[in-house]
């Protein structure tokens, strides 16, 4: 939908550029387009969830300049310019598997697998907030504020904090 | 039980982790087939109203449009198991998750736009939203598809079961306590909303569903019946399943609805629900009224209970009104018990309908049992522990339902859970400082008591297995078990690895295609892991006998000398040993030739429960105790979960990484429905269908849970493992109930627990 000459023609269409996993792109898009469409739809990654589309359960997690942003409240326009990581950027063909991703697998974090990706992206943030910040606090309470904004259904938490925890006090 | 186990018992990461953590896995939302259209339904606008009119010619105009469907052009039977439920709605709406129309169309926006173009004409009608007015002689009629199979006309279901007698244990009970309690309307919350792709074949006439149910035989038999078709056509293709929970266990409208549109165009159409449609239009746990008396003797002892269950229907029936056949057996059996009555009615109502939900009703029961042992205990002046230990089930016993307890963990859990309360737990406040002290501790304690072998409620509980070993030494399980999420292909694969020396990353599980698989019921009652890893065990079986002879030959020793290890056939004899491949290509590829496939079915020796309910309905039966520490904020009501310790008897642990998985999910969705979780309804209608009103607990919510499996080696379960998947989630809202009551000195008497209720009860207190 966002190729077509005519679409670009239409009002309220817009080109924007940004990079998404580390590669460039250039796309077309309605001004409304939400981000989370933007990641489905239009560059076709279906790793991003859509678990409520009103910002509540965190499935849609993805990183903006290494922050965690939820894809459903962000404006597709505003990615202009800037560094899109979604969970397919932490998978390459020689590493398949993140650090934060390696952790889940090994501690049983992950039942349906559905809140996942967002949960890994928001594991992934915080270790980023860590990274840049030495003394930001990294016990199983900093650990649970990163993610509250990520609701599982399945796993009651435990595993997936106690995964967090073993990656990030080491 | 005595063998030297090489991965069972040990911590094994899910086989299919990688794919659910990538993002990888393809979930219903995920599917794009070529060609693809987008439906949407049209619900009403109004719990109770006659339609006067349908227009959906504007709708039919919209550019992109390829169908709009009503009750008018479809030919279809009505759906549910009582027959009472039309696929789509004409003439009257008795709820406001009523479908009325529904449209295919190029793009999801073009299909949300049609919708607003279908102009329906109502005449709003007063409903009935309570279901003791409901069951009243002059009420009108909810319901008009029911078949008159109970006198009163707004009845759906009703149960009665007894035991024992009832006015001798009354007469000699020294004390009896009597109480009402209320359940609320909860719903799953399924990360992943209910979702269908459908994909009909107009030159072949067979219709391919990508479906996230849990039960895809009987699915494909429910599917076919609401359609018209043979079920033989429709294939159903299990997509990766973003949280089950019991929801995916009925066939609700959406999904015939969806394949009509996919039927009318000759297009694959794909229905996704929004989260708001999830709240109001995907099933809830069953909300009830419980009415409890129950007595005991002078030393403590259980006499009698006496239980009547009134169940809100809602306005078409689903599996929440077969939830009593699970609850009767937490009165008849959990604890000793000499007597029991037990009846339940479930009421049409114009409310939504309840479906199945992980624990199917045993959460409800457990809960107002358990609060009745802890008034009972209150009653006669015994400690809450004493008098479970004193009455707990026992090895050996069966029960007056004629449950047979070959295994019972019951009062080793209870004396588990009470002994690392105590030696956690803050001293309680004395009652004299009340009015200075702002928090309060508490210890509440609940048991429960569920299937753990299966359930025999249809015609087989059985579950098929087929084996293939390749050329190359790769074992691919196709089990007709699915997986929801928890863990059961791993526990499968664990097992063949187990048996066959077979490393588990050599083992695939094909679970997904009703064309491939063989038949199995489905997940439900916490079956997996002992009907279909029962079903592995028996397949390896019939296989080894075709491999072990040609190896016992090659090795020049004798078949029972054999053991399976590390890829290698051994022989404990000789110490010889050949790679497995090596022989299934002597197998395969000598004269006479043949493949190393063998299928099995696996049927427990369960019975069925005769006309009185009674009869030994499950291979083992799972017993669990927790023990949780609150705290209560008495100027805020708030109450904060400590600690919950977890005692079950889970037969064997098979893989301890994902039975931990089970329980903290468990603990944790009960303690939503403890504190949390509430579907508002006001005259039908639900007032807060998203996350941001409907509280689910979060990462910051979680207690310390503390887990001690007890390991009974039940002799039917495989390695002598029971079923465990709802179990966790069953005592803990009773528990937690308790302990709030324990520590504010109130009694709790529905749920959740919230700081208002809280907050008011201790203003009547004082």
């Amino acid at each position: 939908m966002l190729k077509s000459d005519s679409n670009i023609t239409q009002l309220g269409w817009q080109k924007i550029n940004f990079n998404v996993n580390g590669t460039p792109v250039e796309v077309y898009i309605p001004q409304s387009l939400l981000l989370i469409d933007l990641i489905r739809d239009v560059l076709n990654l279906k790793g991003t969830k859509p678990g409520c589309l009103e910002g509540e359960c965190g499935a849609c997690t993805v990183l903006i300049d290494g922050k965690a942003v939820n894809s459903c409240l962000y404006l597709a326009i505003n990615i202009y310019g800037k560094n899109l990581t979604t969970i397919e950027g932490l998978s390459t063909t020689e590493k398949p598997l993140d650090v934060v991703q390696l952790k889940m697998i090994e501690h049983g974090a992950v039942q349906c697998g559905f809140c996942s990706p967002g949960m890994v992206m928001s594991i992934k943030a915080f270790q980023n907030e860590c990274e840049t910040n030495p003394i930001i606090g990294r016990d199983s309470e900093a650990i649970k504020k990163a993610i509250e904004g990520n609701l599982c259904r399945c796993t009651g938490y435990v595993r997936i904090i106690d995964a967090a925890e073993d990656l990030l006090s080491k | 039980m005595t063998k030297n186990l090489k991965i069972i018992g040990k911590p094994t990461p899910k086989i299919d982790a990688n794919i659910r953590v990538t993002g990888e896995a393809q979930f219903g939302h995920d599917i794009q087939l070529p060609n693809m259209l987008y439906g949407a339904i049209l619900r009403t606008k109004y719990p109770v109203a006659e339609i006067i009119s349908i227009d959906t010619s504007k709708a039919k105009k919209l550019e992109g449009v390829k169908c709009v469907i009503t009750a008018d052009n479809i030919d279809v039977n009505n759906i549910s198991y009582r027959r009472d439920h039309p696929i789509l709605k004409k003439g009257q709406v008795n709820c406001i998750r009523d479908e009325i129309a529904a449209v295919a169309a190029t793009s999801k926006e073009i299909a949300q736009k049609a919708l607003e173009l279908i102009e329906v004409k109502y005449k709003v009608r007063e409903g009935i939203f309570d279901p003791f007015e409901a069951i009243k002689e002059d009420a009108p009629q909810i319901n008009h598809f029911i078949d008159g199979k109970y006198p009163n006309k707004n009845i759906a279901e009703h149960f009665h079961y007894e035991h024992g007698n009832l006015d001798e244990e009354k007469a000699i009970s020294k004390y009896i306590v009597s109480h009402r309690y209320t359940l609320p309307r909860v719903t799953h919350c399924c990360m992943a909303t209910s979702n269908m792709t459908a994909d009909y074949s107009k030159t072949d006439g067979k219709l391919t569903l990508y479906s996230t149910t849990q039960v895809p035989f009987l699915y494909q038999r429910d599917i076919a019946r609401a359609l018209k078709m043979e079920p033989s056509k429709i294939r159903i293709i299990q997509v990766v399943i973003g949280g089950g929970f019991g929801s995916k266990l009925d066939m609700y409208p959406y999904e015939p609805i969806c394949a009509l549109l996919s039927m009318k165009t000759g297009q694959p159409v794909q229905l996704i629900f929004s989260r708001e449609e999830e709240f109001i239009a995907s099933p809830t746990r069953q909300t009830m009224i419980y009415d409890v008396t129950a007595g005991a003797d002078e030393n403590g002892r259980f006499t009698f209970r006496d239980v009547r269950v009134t169940l809100d229907n809602g306005a078409y029936t689903s599996w929440g009104a077969t939830t009593p056949f699970v609850m009767m057996q937490t009165f008849s059996s959990l604890y000793q018990c000499p007597a029991c009555r037990f009846d339940s009615t479930s009421v049409y109502t114009n409310n939504v309908y309840a479906g199945s939900f992980r624990g199917y009703g045993n959460p409800q029961a457990t809960f107002a049992l358990e609060r009745t042992i802890d008034m009972l205990a209150e009653e006669i002046g015994m400690s809450k522990s004493e008098i479970r230990i004193l009455n707990a089930n026992f090895k050996g016993e069966i029960t007056k339902q004629g449950l047979h307890f070959n295994t019972c963990g019951h009062k080793e859990a209870l004396e588990t859970v009470i002994e690392k309360v105590k030696g956690h737990t803050h001293p309680l406040v004395p009652s004299q400082e009340w009015k200075t002290k702002r928090y309060k501790r508490g210890v509440g304690y609940a048991s429960m008591l569920h299937v753990g072998g299966g359930a025999k409620i249809y015609p087989s509980d059985g579950c098929g297995t087929t084996l293939k070993i390749d050329p190359f030494g790769y074992l691919t399980i196709i089990t007709g078990s699915s997986e929801i999420g928890q863990g059961s292909e791993t526990v499968l694969a664990m097992i063949a690895s187990e048996e066959l020396g077979i490393d588990i990353s050599r083992i695939k599980v094909i679970n997904t295609d009703t064309d491939i698989k063989p038949w199995d019921v489905g997940v439900h009652a916490s079956r997996t892991s002992f009907v279909a890893g029962n079903s592995v065990l028996g397949a390896v079986k019939k296989l080894k006998e075709k491999i072990s002879p040609k190896a016992a030959q090659l090795l020049k020793t004798n078949v029972d000398d054999l053991i399976y290890e590390k890829g290698l056939i051994k022989s404990v004899i000789n110490e010889s040993s050949i790679e497995l491949d090596k022989v299934v290509r002597a197998i395969h590829f000598k004269e006479p030739g043949e493949l190393c496939i063998d299928t099995y079915f696996f049927e427990p020796s369960s019975e069925f429960a005769d006309n009185e309910f009674k009869g030994n309905v499950s291979g083992a039966y799972a017993f669990a105790s927790q023990s949780v520490e609150v705290e209560v904020d008495t100027y805020t009501g708030n109450v904060k979960v400590l600690d919950v310790y977890v005692a079950q008897d889970v037969g064997k642990v098979l893989n301890p990484l994902g039975l931990a998985g089970q329980i903290e999910g468990g603990v944790v969705m009960g303690m939503g429905y403890a504190l949390l979780e509430e579907l508002i309804v006001d005259k039908g209608m639900i007032l807060n269908p998203n996350f941001h009103n409907y509280k689910l607990p979060t990462a910051m919510d979680v207690p310390g849970i503390h887990f001690y499996p007890i390991e009974t080696e039940d002799s039917l379960g495989p390695y002598g493992a029971k079923g465990v998947g709802e179990a966790p989630l069953i005592p803990t809202a009773a528990a937690i109930a308790n302990a709030v009551s324990d520590a504010i000195g109130v009694q709790i008497d529905s749920l959740p627990v919230t700081p208002e209720k809280v907050l008011r009860a201790l203003e009547e207190k004082f």
